[in-house]
C-alpha cells in the first residue's frame, strides 16, 4: 500500500504493508540506518525516534500510525537541545560501541526538551527503557546533566 | 542515494563496493601492496611492521591508518591510530582510520583476549617509526643534507638548521619508494616525548556515532540485496523433520525459503541448520518466518535441563578431582588445621547479548564471495565460510563493519557462514539478520560452573591450606565432540594462577558434558573463578575475625613473582611472556590498597551499609574493586558506590581505559545481579529482554570512581580485566551489609521482585 510519511522534514512516498513497523521502513526503505534494531519488542530503546517531538519505539509503531505526523530520527534531530546533548556526548566520550546511542540521544533530547533541569530520579525514569549493554550509564547521566547546564 | 561500483584488482578479484552515505568498508582491500617482499620488518615483535601494511599518506596530507582489529566500543581505532601517529609524528587532525579486511597478512586479527594493544604496541610503533624515518630520509635527499639533521614534527619534516620544512603529503610519493629501514635503524621516541600515547585523546568514532553515522553490520546495504532470517532447530543438533512454507510464500515480499543442512558435531562455527526465509525486506522475512510450519527431531541434547545439571555439577565438586596444580600437601594441612572452612559456588550460563545481534551480508561472484559482517575474528570468518562453502580461503573476502558490541559472541562467525550459504542458494546478495530471540536462544553460552573451596586456618586464623575444585562444560566441546576436560587455557583464567601466599595449595578439576554450544564471554572463566575465590577470601576473613581487605592483602602476601608452571600447571600467561608480564603480587596488592583508599575503607558506615572488596589479575592486568551497598529491612538492595583501581601497565588512552573500567565493572555487576540463561529439554528459556535481564539506567550505580595506575610496565589487557572482581565485590558488600552470603548467582531473577532473603539472617 502507498503511504506518505514525513521524516526529518522530508516527505517520502513508500509502498509497504501499513502494519510494517516504522523501524523497518526507516531502515530498509528510506536507508536511514541510524535508528537501530535491538529487540523488536519495545524493551531496549535502540529504535527510539521522535513522533511529533515525543519519544517512540519505532519497532512497535506501525507505519500507518505516523502518517500525518512528524517523524524525527537521529540523522535529523537538531536545535539547541540536540546540539547540547551531542556536544556533551562527545566531550564526555559517552558511547562505547555506539549502537544503542542513537536511542539514548533521542531519549535524552526528549527528556531535556520536557525538563530543563532533570534530577537523577528524572533521568532514571526517562532513560531506564534504553539498554546499553556496554553499560555507559555513568557517562550518560553525566552528559545529561552537562547538556542541561549548557542548554540554558 | 548514490551508488557506484568500483573494481579493485589488488588481490586478483573483483571487489564490489557501495559508497552509500556511510558504507566505506573494504576500502583497504587490495588497495596497497601487502608488504611487498624486501621489507626487513616482517618479523618484529608482534608481527609484520612494514609501514605500507598500516599507513598511507595522501597528497592532501591525510594520514590513513588501517586498523586490523575490530572496533566494538573499546576504541581500538583510536588506540591503534594513537600508537602509529605517535611514532610517525602525524598531525592528529589529519588522521583517518579505515578498517582492514580479514587477511593473514595482518597477523592475528582475533579481537578478543584483551590483546589488541598488548600484542601490537611495539609492532605499530615500529611501523610508524619506519615511515617517519623514510619521510625524513626523503626530505634530506631533497635538501641534500644529512638525514640525522632532519626531524619529523606533526605532519612535516623540518630542517631546524636552515628553518625549512616540507609536509608529509609532499614527501609521501617519494618516501614510499625509499627502502624500508631495519628495526635497528629506527629510533623510537622516548616516553617523555610522547604526545598521543598515555593521553586522553578523543575518540575517532564518537563524533560520528552521535549523528547516527557509521556502518554497523546491521546497516550494510547492497543493490538488489535481499534479507533473510532463519528458523533454527530449537536444540543444538536437532534436525528438521518437516517444513510447510505455503503460508510463508503468501507473504508479500517473501522471495524464497531455503532449507539448510544439519551440522554434525562438533558445532564449531557451522550454521545450525533450519529454514531460511529470504525476502525483499526485513519485515517480510520476519513475518514469513512466523508462518513456517516446522517439525523438528529433538536430537542428542533433548534431555538437557540446566537445573538438574547444576545439581550434578555441584555433586561433582564434592568429590576429589584431577589435580592440576599442587603446592605442599593440602590434605595433610587440612587434617591438622585448627579450623576448616568450606564453601560451594554456582554461576549459571550467561549470554553475550551484544545490543547489535549477529548479522552478516554476503554476495557471490562466481565461486568467490564477499562478506560484510560485525566480526571480532575476520580470519576465522574467512575460514568458516571457506569450510562450509567448500571453496578456497582466497575466494572469501571479509569486510569488517563496526560492531554494536561483541563480548566474545562475534568471534564465533557461524552467522557469516549462514549468510554465505543462503546468498549462494538464492543467487543474490543477502543480509542474514539475527533477531534478539535468535541471539538469546542460539548462542555460544558462557559455561555454567560449580566450585568448591576448602581451607584450613591455623590457631591465629592464617590460611595454611587452600583447595579449589572447579567443574564446568568446556569450550573445547564446541570444537571437539565429547571434550569434557577443563583445558589449561580455561584454568589459567583465575584458577591455576591464584597468587596466594599459602604453604599448601591445590587445584582440582571435574569433567562435565556440554549440551549447548559453549563459548567465551568477556573475561571468560575469570567470571566464575574470581567470584568463588574472592568470595571465599571474605569468608575466610569472617571465620578468622579479620578485616576482609587486610585478610586479602595477607593472602596476596609479600611482593614476589608467582610461576604456576613450577607447581604442575601449564600456564601460558595469556600469550604473553612471564618475563615481560610476571604475576606480580606487589601490583595486585597495590591496586587493592588503592581501591580501598579511594573508598575510604575504614570509615564508619550507616546502618545497613556494607563494603566489599575483590582483587584479581587477568589478561596481565590488575584490578581491584570496592562496592558499597545499602540493604534495607525488606531486603531491597542499592549499590551506593563503586571504586575501581586498574594497573594495566602502559595505557595508550587513559580516558578510554576508564570507560572500559566503568563498562566492564558494570557488565560484571549486571551479570551478578540478573544474568542467567536456563534450559529445559535442551531448549533455552530466555527469548528476549526482560526474561534475559541486563542492567538498566535506574539499576546502575550513580557513583563510581576509577583510578588508572601510572606504570612503565608493558601494556596489559583492558577490555576484560575490569569484569571479574565486580561480582565478588558486590556479594562481599551484601554480606557486610546484612550477613547474607550469596554463593549462587544471579542475585535476582527475572521476576523483578528484587528482594534479598534477609529475613532471619544473623550478622
Ligand atoms: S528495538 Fe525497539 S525497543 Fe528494542
Ligand atoms: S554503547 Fe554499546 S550498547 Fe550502548
Amino acid at each position: 500500500m502507498k503511504l506518505t510519511i514525513e521524516v526529518n522534514g522530508d516527505r517520502h512516498d513508500v509502498d509497504v504493508d501499513p502494519e510494517t513497523p516504522l523501524l523497518w521502513v526507516l531502515r530498509d526503505e528510506l536507508r536511514l540506518t541510524g535508528t537501530k534494531y535491538g529487540c523488536g519488542v519495545a524493551q531496549c530503546g535502540a529504535c527510539t525516534v521522535h513522533v511529533d517531538g515525543r519519544p517512540r519505539r519505532a519497532c512497535v509503531t506501525p507505519v500507518r500510525s505516523v502518517v500525518d505526523k512528524r517523524v524525527t530520527t537521529i540523522e535529523g534531530v537538531s536545535g539547541p537541545t540536540a546540539d547540547a546533548v551531542r556536544n556533551a556526548w562527545v566531550s564526555i566520550d559517552v558511547p562505547q560501541c555506539g549502537y544503542c546511542q542513537s536511542g539514548q540521544i533521542m531519549t535524552a533530547v526528549a527528556l531535556l526538551t520536557k525538563l530543563r533541569r532533570p534530577s537523577d530520579d528524572d533521568i532514571d525514569h526517562a532513560m531506564s527503557g534504553n539498554i546499553c549493554r556496554c553499560a555507559t550509564y555513568l557517562r550518560i547521566r553525566r552528559a545529561i546533566h552537562q547538556a542541561a547546564g549548557d542548554a540554558k | 542515494m548514490s551508488e557506484t561500483t568500483k573494481t579493485r584488482t589488488g588481490v586478483g578479484r573483483r571487489n564490489f563496493l557501495v559508497t552509500s552515505a556511510s558504507l566505506i568498508l573494504g576500502l583497504t582491500l587490495g588497495g596497497r601492496n601487502a608488504a611487498a617482499g624486501g621489507s626487513p620488518l616482517t618479523k618484529v615483535r608482534g608481527g609484520d611492521a612494514s609501514p605500507d601494511l598500516f599507513i598511507e599518506i595522501r597528497a592532501d596530507e591525510t594520514v590513513e591508518i588501517t586498523c586490523h582489529r575490530s572496533e566494538m566500543g573499546q576504541q581500538v581505532w583510536t588506540a591503534m591510530a594513537q600508537i602509529i601517529a605517535e611514532e610517525l609524528e602525524a598531525d592528529w587532525e589529519r588522521v583517518r582510520v579505515v578498517q582492514a579486511v580479514g587477511h593473514p597478512r595482518y597477523g592475528d586479527q582475533n579481537t578478543d583476549g584483551s590483546r589488541s594493544v598488548r600484542y601490537n604496541f611495539h609492532r605499530l610503533r615500529v611501523a610508524g617509526g619506519a615511515l617517519r624515518t623514510m619521510l625524513e630520509r626523503t626530505a634530506a635527499k631533497r635538501w641534500k643534507v644529512a638525514p640525522s639533521s632532519c626531524r619529523a614534527v606533526l605532519g612535516k619534516v623540518t630542517h631546524p638548521a636552515t628553518n625549512r620544512s616540507i609536509s608529509f603529503g609532499e614527501l609521501a610519493a617519494d618516501a614510499r619508494a625509499q627502502p624500508i629501514p631495519t628495526e635497528g635503524e629506527i629510533v623510537l621516541k622516548k616516553r617523555a616525548d610522547w604526545r598521543y600515547i598515555t593521553k586522553p585523546v578523543k575518540s575517532l568514532t564518537v563524533p560520528r556515532i552521535v549523528r547516527g553515522e557509521g556502518t554497523f553490520g546491521m546497516d550494510v546495504q547492497l543493490p538488489d540485496m535481499l534479507v533473510a532470517v532463519i528458523a533454527r532447530p530449537p536444540r543444538v543438533f536437532g534436525k528438521l523433520k518437516r517444513v510447510d512454507d505455503s503460508q510463508t510464500q503468501l507473504v508479500s515480499g517473501v522471495v524464497e525459503t531455503v532449507v539448510l543442512d544439519t551440522p554434525t558435531p562438533p558445532a564449531h562455527f557451522q550454521p545450525l541448520g533450519g529454514v531460511a526465509v529470504v525476502a525483499r525486506n526485513t519485515w517480510a522475512a520476519l513475518q514469513g518466518r512466523k508462518l513456517l510450519e516446522l517439525e523438528w527431531e529433538a536430537g542428542p541434547n533433548a534431555s538437557y535441563d540446566s537445573e538438574t545439571y547444576a545439581q550434578e555439577l555441584m555433586a561433582k565438586v564434592r568429590e576429589p578431582g584431577e589435580v592440576r596444580r599442587k603446592r605442599g600437601d593440602v590434605a595433610a594441612a587440612l587434617e591438622s588445621a585448627a579450623e576448616r572452612v568450606a564453601a560451594e559456588y554456582y554461576v549459571p550460563h550467561l549470554a553475550h547479548s551484544p545490543i547489535e545481534p549477529p548479522v552478516a551480508t554476503a554476495k557471490w561472484d562466481g565461486d568467490e564471495v564477499t562478506c560484510w559482517a560485525c566480526v571480532q575474528a575476520p580470519q576465522a570468518a574467512r575460514k568458516a565460510v571457506a569450510r562450509v562453502c567448500e571453496i578456497p580461503e582466497d575466494n572469501v573476502t571479509i569486510n569488517v563493519t563496526w560492531l554494536g558490541g561483541g563480548f566474545g559472541r562475534k568471534s564465533k562467525p557461524d552467522f557469516v557462514a549462514e549468510a554465505a550459504v543462503v546468498a549462494r542458494a538464492v543467487q543474490a546478495p543477502v543480509k542474514l539478520v539475527w533477531t534478539r530471540e535468535d541471539d538469546l536462544t542460539h548462542g555460544y553460552y558462557h559455561a555454567v560452573s560449580a566450585q568448591r573451596l576448602e581451607a584450613g586456618l591455623d590457631a591465629e586464623g592464617r590460611c595454611v591450606a587452600f583447595l579449589h575444585r572447579t567443574a564446568f562444560p568446556v569450550i573445547d566441546s564446541t570444537f571437539e565432540a565429547g571434550a569434557d576436560q577443563p583445558s589449561w587455557g580455561e584454568l589459567r583464567l583465575g584458577a591455576s594462577d591464584t597468587p596466594f601466599a599459602v604453604p599448601n595449595l591445590q587445584l582440582e578439576t571435574g569433567r562435565a558434558d556440554a549440551h549447548l554450544r559453549i563459548g567465551w564471554l568477556r573475561s571468560v572463566c575469570n567470571i566464575y573463578h574470581a567470584f568463588a575465590v574472592q568470595s571465599f577470601v571474605a569468608e575466610l576473613a569472617h571465620a578468622a575475625r579479620r578485616d576482609p581487605k587486610d585478610y586479602l592483602l595477607t593472602l596476596i602476601g609479600p611482593p614476589r613473582h608467582v610461576d604456576p608452571n613450577k607447581e604442575g600447571a601449564e600456564y601460558d600467561n595469556y600469550g604473553s611472556s612471564l618475563d615481560d608480564y610476571p604475576i606480580d603480587t606487589a601490583r595486585l596488592a597495590a591496586v587493592t590498597t588503592t581501591a580501598a583508599a579511594m573508598a575510604n575503607w575504614a570509615r564508619p558506615l550507616p546502618n545497613g551499609h556494607g563494603l566489599g572488596i575483590a582483587a584479581h589479575r587477568s589478561f596481565t592486568t590488575y584490578v581491584a574493586t570496592v562496592v558499597e551497598v545499602a540493604v534495607d529491612e525488606e531486603g531491597r538492595l542499592a549499590i551506593v558506590g563503586v571504586w575501581s583501581a586498574m594497573d594495566a601497565g602502559t595505557v595508550v588512552n587513559t580516558n578510554h581505559a576508564r570507560t572500559q573500567l566503568e563498562g566492564g565493572t558494570l557488565f560484571g555487576l549486571s551479570n551478578a545481579l540478573y544474568g542467567e540463561i536456563t534450559a529445559k529439554q535442551g531448549i533455552v528459556e530466555q527469548h528476549n529482554f526482560p526474561a534475559w535481564r541486563v542492567m538498566r539506567m535506574n539499576e546502575a550505580p550513580r557513583h563510581m570512581e576509577t583510578t588508572i595506575i601510572e606504570s612503565d610496565a608493558p601494556p596489559g589487557g583492558i577490555g576484560e580485566p575490569p569484569t571479574p572482581p565486580a561480582a565478588p565485590a558486590l556479594t562481599n558488600a551484601i554480606f557486610a551489609a546484612c550477613g547474607l552470603r550469596i554463593r549462587r548467582l544471579p542475585i535476582f531473577g527475572p521476576d523483578r521482585r528484587d528482594r534479598l532473603a534477609v529475613k532471619g539472617v544473623k550478622q
